[in-house]
Formats: structure tokens, C-alpha cells, sequence
């Protein structure tokens, strides 16, 4: 008898674990033998405690199930797929994965994290051989012709990056992970390290091979023990089985890798302040040029990514450029893991092809708002994204689509507001948190932050507003122009499109808000 | 190079740890874990064994939200104030939290529990939708415990 019983964060933050110790009990006190697999989510995060149960037909899923449940279910004969009120059916045949194009994510809830044995039955280690067959520059070549461009949220071309790290001639270069994933409503890192670390250990390793790095790091915020405890057994078992160390498969290649745990700094996010971290220092922006690929880490040429950037890397080699290519629309080819989250009543991850439209992914995947009232705004790619209102719900969700609404698609997450939201409240929020995680370095975002906050309360306390409504515009263009990285230089985005499409919610009419 | 000293936790972190690259973090954490906070009798060694300044290090610890310099309470309530626990009334919940007993309890922006709102964390226990009730349920055993 086979179960499945997630180890996720999100499963474990609504008791897997006590759910887990509960089963494990009853089949004792029954007698019955049970093997209890802790796979990954499915991503069906309204369900979990999601648990499945192995049957010769296929995995038949439970959820949500809390402890009270157990005894009912064994009752049910739920080990053999038994009717019961929790019961969903097949897990594969369940709508919400069942319309999704999973690539990057394809053995995560389905294999066990850390069973390197799963992982090679699922196609693991496959685009590492085929790495291992060819010459770099082939690599990088393969993966620029993929179209893969940066899933942490700049959408910068994978295979370019690489390519320069690759010509640029030192005598030692790195690979490193941004898995600093702090942006609300994005938990696609946290799910892919926690339900598949291999792909991510994979990943990188091909990165190496393509560039020639011989250490990696990978920098994962401290708000997320959980996937920095996963990825240190994986890249402890990896190591054993020849998959990381000196002589990467047999190949007489050499790669080590090493987990650094963040701080909680928002701006470690930025690739350049993360460095300064992972160096020793304060979490600093740094200025640009020099790229990280040519002085990056320690001053060596760096290939920086984001997890997700990283972990589509191992599907790509195994299926070829023009596989993955095929996906998508435009200039944005693949997929994206989309995180539905916020007040809406099916959240999780949504693994498409770009090109879906926000109402698909809030209506047909995401069933309508949690409290059921109308979905008032929208916030794509982050607390430095847009606030989108119905009337740009139906453009394709691509990143030049995107940019031409004046919105940012960014990581893919989606944060959902119900009409008891009030924007001017969420506008003056984007530039608090601006205030409270900026790095201090450029002037713009450090006091522009502080006075936009200081204009918001004017504004929404209606003092003098013609002119504050100015100072804020005029503000917002300093932040967007004159800021060293995108922490104050896209904190406008929430702001003015708040003020833009929400009018009313600062106290204005319509041609008010012209301003913005 | 400091030698290993069993009787003093900080020096033996520091011996072990100084000689990695980007040395400084990696300290403060293992001081961190093994004290629960960073002791302000632990900067001037950490600065000499890595060659900076006392206000090099004070700099970090004091950049880093996670870093704590004095002892914490037996228990932390970290609660998801970022956009999405938002949209679920963490603000709410924040509210409650503070005006129903004397816990320690503290904003986190984001545990990456973004569709289970409101998220938070008791200790190291992250919890997710939590509902005023369940809040006062999950801290009702906290008092039994401590």
C-alpha cells in the first residue's frame, strides 16, 4: 500500500506532518502495512493536505484531509481508491492539472524530493548527459535557441548571459542561484527546490559545463528552512552518487555546490546586492556595468540565474531547443510556472505556456475570489508590479504584451484583490515596504521612498491633493529614472497604476487621475 | 588563526568557518543557531579573524532583518504582512495579535505561502489560513507549552 502525503511547505503549514503521524498510526492499530512516500505538492494548494493513495489504475487523491478524517477514511477502504467526501478522483484527471502544460515542473508532487532513483525513472540526469557529449559552446548555443529568457522576473536571455560568462577568460568562474525569492504571491522556487532539488542540482551543473564554472552557490532566503534543508541532503546524496563533485558522471569534469542561507534583506533579491552577500558584506546594490558575467562573485565572471531559469535548463538538453521553443507566443517561448495566489478560492501553481490570459488563470483555474465577491485588481510579477483592472484582464500573458500595458509579468505571480481592497492603501504599502527593505544606496529609492509614503497620507487624508497628486508623479519619474536597480526604480508600477485605473479609491474622478 | 575552543562557542564557529569565502554570513548564522542571537562581544573576534572593521560587521548584523543582537522571547509570532496575506486580512489578523495577549510578534514580508492566506509562523512552525480563531487556538498552546 503506497501513500503520498506532501512535505511541502504549504502542505506542512496546514498539517501534513500531524496528518502523516495519524495515518501512520491508524494502519498500526489496524494492522495494515502502509510505505508513506513525502512527495512535493501537485500544486492544487486549496487541497492540501492533499494526500494520494497508489492503486493499479492510477494515484486517486484525497484532500483537503486534516487528521479528524483519518479514521473515516480507513473506514472507506481509502487504500483502495474507496468512496469517501473527501475523495477527488484521479489525481491526473483532476481539471486543474489536467490543462496544464508542465515542463519544468513535470515530476514535482509525483516523485519523492530526495529519491535520486525516482528521479532518474522520471528523466533525470538526461539533459546532463547530453551536456556531458557536447562542447560548451554548444550548450550555450542550444539553450539561447530554446528562447528561455530569466524567470526571476528581468526576462533577460538565458543563452546570451552564458555566452558571455563563456568567452570572458578567468582562471576561475562561477554558477549562482537566485533563490531569493521574496516577492508576494510567488512560491514557484519554493515548490521546485522543496519538490524536485535534483532538476535544480542538474541544472546548474550543466551551467557549468557551459561555461566552464567549477563552484556554485545557490542563495536561498532564511524565511525558507524547509528547501534549504531539502537541498542539502540532495546535493549531499548527488554528491555520493558521482553526480557533483570531482569527476561530474564519469566525465572527469569537476563541480562542487554549497547552499548560502540569506538573511532576510528583499534586496538580496537583486542580483548584484546578492553577491555582495554571498561576498560577506551588506546586501548593496552595485552599479552596472561591470556585469556579474564578467566581474561578478569574488570578481570572477558569474552566471547568476533564478531558480526556475535554471531548473528549465535539464528539459531543454533532454528534449532539444525546439521542443521547449514550441511553447509560448512571441518573443516569450516556453512555459511559465504561474502562482495564483491572494484572495482567490483555487490557488496554486499553473505551469502554461506564455500566451494564457489573466481571467483563464483567475476564472477557469482559479474558480473566482475566496470571499466570492467580484475581483476588483489585480498585481502581476510582484510587489513591484502593476495593479490591472478588468479591462486588461484578457491580454496574453507574455512579457512584450505586458510591457506595452505598462505592467510587469515578471516571476508569474499573481495576486488577487476582492472590492474591499482599497488601492490608494495598497499604493502607499508599495512605497512603505520600498522604505523598509531599500538598500540605501541611490538617493531615489532611500528618500523617494520615505516622502512617497509622506505624499500617499496627504493624498488619502485629502490635504492640498491637486499638488500632492503632482509631487507624487513627479516623484514616481525620479524613482523610474534615476534608481540603480528595480527596487525604487519599479515601485511606480504599483503606485501609478493604482492611481491610473483606481481613481476613485484615492478620492478622484476619473479625469483626476489624468495626473498619473 | 584561532584555535578551536570548546569552551567558547564563538571562537569555535569562528575557527571553523573563517577560512570559506564569504566567510561572514555563514558566522553570524552558525552564532545565531547555536545562541539565538549575536552577542555584541562576539564582533570584535569575528572582526579580527576576518580582517575587517568592528563597524564592517556591526554594518552587516545591523543591515539584515534576520540577525538579532539581544535574546528573543521563548516564542516569536512572525505574521505575513506582504500583499497576498493582505488580500486575506492579515491586517486584521496582525490587529488581533497584538491586542490579545503578550505575545512577541513581529511583520515578515512573504513565507511563500502566498495561496494559503494569511500565513504565519510560530517559532519555526509555519501555519497558513490562519483565521482569528485558529490564531488564538495555535497560541492558546503556546501558553501550555512554555
Amino acid at each position: 500500500m503506497k501513500l503520498f502525503v506532501p512535505s511541502d511547505s504549504a502542505a506542512l503549514a496546514l498539517g501534513a506532518n500531524e496528518l502523516t503521524a495519524a495515518i501512520a498510526a491508524e494502519a498500526d492499530r489496524r494492522h495494515i502495512d502502509i510505505t508513506l512516500v513525502r512527495n512535493g505538492s501537485r500544486g492544487m494548494l486549496w487541497l492540501e493536505p492533499m494526500l494520494e493513495v497508489s492503486t493499479p489504475e492510477g494515484r486517486i487523491a484525497y484532500g483537503p484531509v486534516e487528521t479528524t478524517d483519518v479514521v473515516s477514511l480507513f473506514d472507506a477502504d481509502f487504500l483502495h481508491g474507496g468512496a469517501h467526501h473527501l475523495r477527488l478522483g484521479f489525481t491526473e484527471e483532476l481539471d486543474f492539472l489536467k490543462k496544464q502544460e508542465r515542463l519544468t515542473f513535470a515530476r514535482v508532487g509525483i516523485t519523492d524530493p530526495l529519491s535520486l532513483e525516482d528521479y532518474l525513472a522520471h528523466e533525470g540526469f538526461v539533459g546532463l548527459q547530453q551536456a556531458l557529449s557536447m562542447p560548451a559552446a554548444a550548450i550555450v548555443q542550444q539553450v539561447t535557441d530554446s528562447g528561455l529568457r530569466g524567470r526571476g522576473g528581468a526576462a533577460f536571455p538565458t543563452g546570451i548571459k552564458w555566452q558571455t560568462v563563456l568567452k570572458t577568460q578567468a582562471d576561475q568562474k562561477y554558477i549562482v542561484c537566485n533563490a531569493d525569492e521574496g516577492d508576494s504571491g510567488t512560491f514557484a522556487d519554493r515548490m521546485l527546490m522543496e519538490g524536485d532539488p535534483f532538476v535544480l542540482i542538474e541544472g546548474m551543473t550543466i551551467a557549468a559545463l557551459a561555461v566552464g564554472a567549477t563552484m556554485g552557490y545557490l542563495y536561498v532566503r532564511s524565511e525558507y528552512p524547509h528547501a534549504i534543508h531539502i537541498l542539502n541532503k540532495a546535493i549531499e546524496i548527488a554528491r555520493e552518487a558521482g553526480y557533483l563533485g570531482r569527476d561530474i558522471a564519469g566525465s572527469g569534469k569537476t563541480f562542487e555546490l554549497e547552499v548560502r542561507k540569506g538573511a532576510g534583506a528583499y534586496v538580496c533579491g537583486e542580483e548584484t546586492a546578492l553577491l555582495e552577500s554571498l561576498e560577506g558584506r551588506r546586501g548593496i546594490v552595485r552599479s552596472k556595468p561591470p556585469l556579474p558575467a564578467i566581474t561578478g562573485l569574488f570578481g570572477k565572471p558569474t552566471v547568476i540565474n533564478n531558480v526556475i531559469s535554471l531548473a528549465s535548463v535539464p528539459i531543454i538538453m533532454a528534449r532539444g531547443a525546439a521542443f521547449y521553443k514550441d511553447y509560448g507566443m512571441g518573443r516569450s517561448r516556453g512555459t511559465l510556472p504561474f502562482q495564483l495566489a491572494g484572495n482567490i478560492k483555487q490557488g496554486g501553481l499553473i505551469e502554461k505556456a506564455f500566451g494564457i490570459t489573466l481571467r483563464e488563470l483567475m476564472f477557469d483555474f482559479g474558480g473566482g475570489s475566496m470571499t466570492g465577491r467580484a475581483i476588483k485588481a489585480v498585481q502581476v510579477g510582484g510587489p513591484l508590479g502593476a495593479y490591472l483592472p478588468e479591462s486588461q484582464w484578457d491580454t496574453p500573458m507574455d512579457y512584450e504584451a505586458y510591457t506595452a500595458l505598462w505592467a510587469v509579468l515578471g516571476h508569474g505571480g499573481i495576486v488577487v484583490h476582492d472590492d474591499t481592497a482599497n488601492l490608494s492603501h495598497l499604493a502607499r504599502y508599495a512605497m512603505k515596504f520600498c522604505a523598509i527593505e531599500s538598500c540605501g544606496k541611490c538617493t531615489p529609492c532611500r528618500i523617494g521612498s520615505t516622502r512617497g509614503v509622506e505624499v500617499l497620507d496627504k493624498i488619502i487624508n485629502d490635504q492640498d491633493k491637486t499638488a500632492q497628486l503632482e509631487l507624487l508623479t513627479d516623484l514616481c519619474d525620479t524613482m523610474l529614472h534615476g534608481s540603480m536597480c528595480a527596487m525604487g526604480g519599479m515601485t511606480p508600477y504599483p503606485v501609478l497604476s493604482a492611481l491610473k485605473h483606481f481613481p476613485q479609491d484615492f478620492g478622484l474622478t476619473d479625469t483626476g487621475a489624468q495626473h498619473a | 588563526m584561532n584555535l578551536p575552543c570548546h569552551n567558547d562557542p564563538i571562537a569555535a564557529i569562528i575557527a571553523s568557518h573563517q577560512l570559506i569565502p564569504g566567510a561572514l554570513l555563514p558566522i553570524l548564522h552558525a552564532i545565531q543557531d547555536e545562541l539565538r542571537f549575536i552577542p555584541p562581544e562576539a564582533i570584535g573576534p569575528i572582526a579580527s579573524a576576518l580582517n575587517l572593521s568592528r563597524a564592517e560587521v556591526h554594518g552587516v548584523i545591523s543591515f539584515y532583518h534576520y540577525f538579532l543582537t539581544s535574546p528573543p522571547p521563548a516564542h516569536q509570532i512572525h505574521i505575513c504582512c506582504a500583499e497576498a496575506c493582505q488580500s486575506m486580512g492579515s491586517e486584521r489578523l496582525m490587529q488581533h495579535a497584538k491586542s490579545t495577549g503578550d505575545f512577541s510578534v513581529h511583520p515578515v514580508y512573504c513565507l511563500g505561502l502566498c495561496a494559503n492566506s494569511p500565513a504565519m509562523m510560530i517559532d519555526d512552525q509555519l501555519h497558513a489560513r490562519v483565521t482569528l480563531d485558529k490564531f488564538d487556538r495555535l497560541t492558546e498552546m503556546l501558553g501550555d507549552q512554555s
